[in-house]
């Protein structure tokens, strides 16, 4: 047993790193908000040829051969970087929806509660929902700028994937709180008031020391689902990372002060994209349902083996 | 990534199994809480068994008296030993956890050969004396003497808060070679001892805890003499020495509590069914959110160990972040249990009620909540000192 990642995983994590560093950075980011394209079909095609989307396909079906640790790696990093679109969606349909392997078709999935598709109208297809473009479906303002949202009559969550889909998004949810965590802790670095760097302060520090915690805490529990696969360590890994994120964003925006509420800081994006992810796949208290019932049955189990 | 075991490891599971379900009928009864005598004679015992049938000091390196087996054993050792009601290092625990481990990294081969086969035998226990009235969290500020006199130390000033102190042998014990003065700062000028409890001049008093134990105690010590080759590391390099034994501390002395608290969490869930509690969504969830929390604990733990094991053995910084994360969580467990058992909490008889009460000291004892956070701050992410 060694849970810590091989060379090649390290080495596979930070190339995805530097393609998504050059790729799309800062200006890309900001580009996106202000143009309100959210998927750029060049940039999906290009994470598409590096192997994102058919990185866990057979190399017999023309994919990567690679499995769910090293999925969850090179999510972690489109999660720092914020990257915008049905990124698990489209990389759930590899093998399975024509171009999504190689990015050069962007599906999406019906994975929010009620009637709220994301990405409906830049999809080519939604996972799970044969004929959607037929499917009636109503704009509506989306709290997150990079995740449109349409109201659609009905389209069912498709449930083969669910648990795949909450782990991923977990990962994603990591990266995101990992990378508010380096924001938070860049600006109380640089940051001066009464004189000194506002880092020094307990408060501040109190604050960063708590984003790491949390950060660290879900990235290990994604990490462990994604090896064992098991449901309960996935609904595990998405609570810790869904609180992570959406939590470790407001301590970053309570680090940058005013600043933080500005539209010009990127951290109200994090936290926009967090709480969309949160509602994503596996909610909080589903998730905490999922868990309380295998608890319960590993309880009762224990007691049936071993009478005391 | 790979979390699969071995097949070296499946065997020594079902070895370490097939014997626990031998031994442990023939323990004797657990003395209670406040019979320290009975209680080290207990814990000494089971130590024992463990020695003669080679589980004692599963990843100590040979050279130290231990088996040199990998950290990833260890874990199943506890793992294992939870899950069969073994019970715990109990009155060993510094010995075992703190000390030992220091002694082991950083004593010379006399001193691991003069004391850490007994700790593995269960022969002789230890106590930490690091804190100080006056100098808890600021642990460099503490002020008791020692002055050289030929080949002795001698050795004025008290300890506070030293868990075990009534029945322990021997003494880690912090003290200040140097004083503070314009040149030498306070992490300067202290040196790491081992005393012997039996010395003259060694008063012990205990003290009583908000859960109505004798769990620590205060220590007077009165020209204490201690001999020079008892000190580990070099004069006035204490420190040093002393942030090893934090490290271990920190890093690797929770890790089998973890274990024990997801099966108490099991049992919470059990009692909750039988008494109804288990309808109310709000503790049915809560139930569940402490299940994954300890588990991914139970993970963070896996990962630190297989960390430090490739850093030399000795755990790296990452220990304060699972302490803070650990040490909140086994105090929501327990509000959570209180849930569960409404104003059943209130009766001190009922299980879990002492726990509820002794795991308020987890957020204080091994450096506080407050020190955690600045060394996570500080010394992980870079930020500047300050106040």
């Amino acid at each position: 047993m060694d849970f810590q990642p091989t060379e090649e995983q390290r080495d596979l994590r930070a190339g995805v790193r530097n393609l998504l560093a050059g790729r799309y950075g800062r200006e890309a980011l900001r580009a996106s908000v202000e143009s309100g394209v959210c998927v750029d079909r060049d940039l999906w095609r290009e994470l598409g040829e590096a192997g994102f989307f058919a990185l866990r396909l057979p190399e017999a079906e023309g994919g990567v051969g690679l499995g769910l640790p090293e999925a969850v790696l090179v999510f972690e990093e489109a999660g720092r970087a914020l990257v915008p679109g049905p990124l698990v969606a489209t990389h759930l349909a590899a093998g399975a929806v024509p171009g999504a392997a190689a990015g050069t078709a962007v599906v999406t999935a019906s994975d929010l509660d009620g009637s709220l598709v994301a990405h409906w109208g830049e999809a080519d297809a939604v996972l799970g929902l044969p004929g959607f473009a037929s499917t009636p479906a109503e704009p509506v303002r989306s709290a997150d700028p990079l995740t449109p949202l349409h109201r659609v009559a009905s389209a069912p969550m498709p449930g083969d994937h669910r648990d795949e889909g909450a782990l991923l998004t977990a990962a994603l949810q990591a990266g995101s709180a990992l990378r508010t965590l380096e924001l938070a802790v860049r600006y109380a670095g640089e940051r001066e008031q009464f004189g000194r760097p506002i880092g020094s302060f307990q408060a501040v520090k109190h604050l960063c020391a708590e984003m790491l915690v949390r950060a660290e805490l879900a990235r290990t529990a994604v990490y462990a689902a994604a090896v064992t696969g098991d449901p309960a360590e996935t609904a595990a890994a998405k609570l810790l990372a869904d609180e992570a994120a959406v939590r470790n964003a407001r301590d970053c925006l309570q680090v940058h002060g005013g600043m933080g509420f500005t539209w010009e800081a990127d951290v109200h994006l994090h936290l926009k994209r967090a709480w969309v992810r949160a509602e994503q796949w596996r909610t909080a208290a589903e998730a905490e349902e999922l868990l309380a019932a295998d608890l319960l049955e590993g309880a009762v189990q224990r007691v049936q083996r071993r009478p005391e | 990534m790979d979390l699969t075991p071995t097949e070296e490891e499946r065997e020594f599971r079902a070895r370490l199994r097939e014997w626990l379900a031998k031994v442990l009928p023939e323990l004797p009864a657990k003395p209670s809480p406040d019979d320290w005598p009975g209680r080290r004679a207990y814990d000494a015992g089971w130590q024992r068994r463990l020695y003669d049938a080679g589980y004692a000091g599963l990843h100590w390196p040979v050279d130290a008296g231990g088996q040199g087996a990998g950290p990833t054993r260890h874990l199943i050792f506890l793992e294992e030993t939870e899950r069969a009601g073994a019970p715990y290092v109990g009155a060993n625990f510094v010995g075992l956890l703190h000390a030992g481990p220091t002694i082991a990294a950083e004593g010379t081969a006399a001193q691991r050969a003069r004391w850490l086969p007994p700790v593995l035998r269960g022969d002789e226990v230890w106590c930490q004396g690091f804190s100080e009235p006056g100098a808890g969290s600021d642990l460099a500020a503490l002020r008791t003497r020692a002055v050289r006199d030929g080949d002795e130390y001698v050795v004025t000033g008290s300890k506070i808060w030293t868990s075990h102190a009534e029945v322990a042998d021997w003494c880690e014990l912090l003290v200040r070679t140097t004083p503070v003065g314009p040149d030498t700062p306070k992490h300067r000028g202290i040196t790491w001892l081992a005393m012997p409890m039996d010395a003259p001049g060694v008063t012990v008093r205990p003290l009583r805890t908000l859960a109505g134990s004798t769990e620590f105690a205060e220590m007077f010590l009165d020209e204490v003499r201690v001999p020079v080759g008892n000190r580990v590391g070099a004069e006035d390099d204490g420190w040093r020495v002393t942030m090893v034994t934090l490290s271990f501390e920190r890093g690797t002395a929770f890790v089998g509590e973890v274990v024990a608290c997801r099966r108490t969490l099991g049992d919470l869930a059990r009692t909750a069914k039988a008494n109804g509690r288990w309808d109310d969504p709000v503790v049915r969830r809560a139930l569940g959110r402490l299940h994954g929390e300890f588990g991914a604990l139970w993970r963070l733990t896996q990962w630190n160990v297989g960390e430090s094991e490739r850093s030399g053995g000795v755990p790296g910084i990452g220990g304060s972040v699972f302490k803070l994360a650990y040490s909140h969580a086994r105090q929501e467990l327990y509000d959570v249990a209180a849930q569960v058992l409404g104003a059943g909490s209130l009766v001190l008889d009922e299980e879990w009620v002492l726990d509820r009460l002794s795991s308020l000291s987890y957020t204080i004892a091994a450096g506080t909540s407050q020190i955690q956070r600045n060394i996570v701050a500080e010394r992980i992410l870079g930020l500047p000192k300050g106040r």
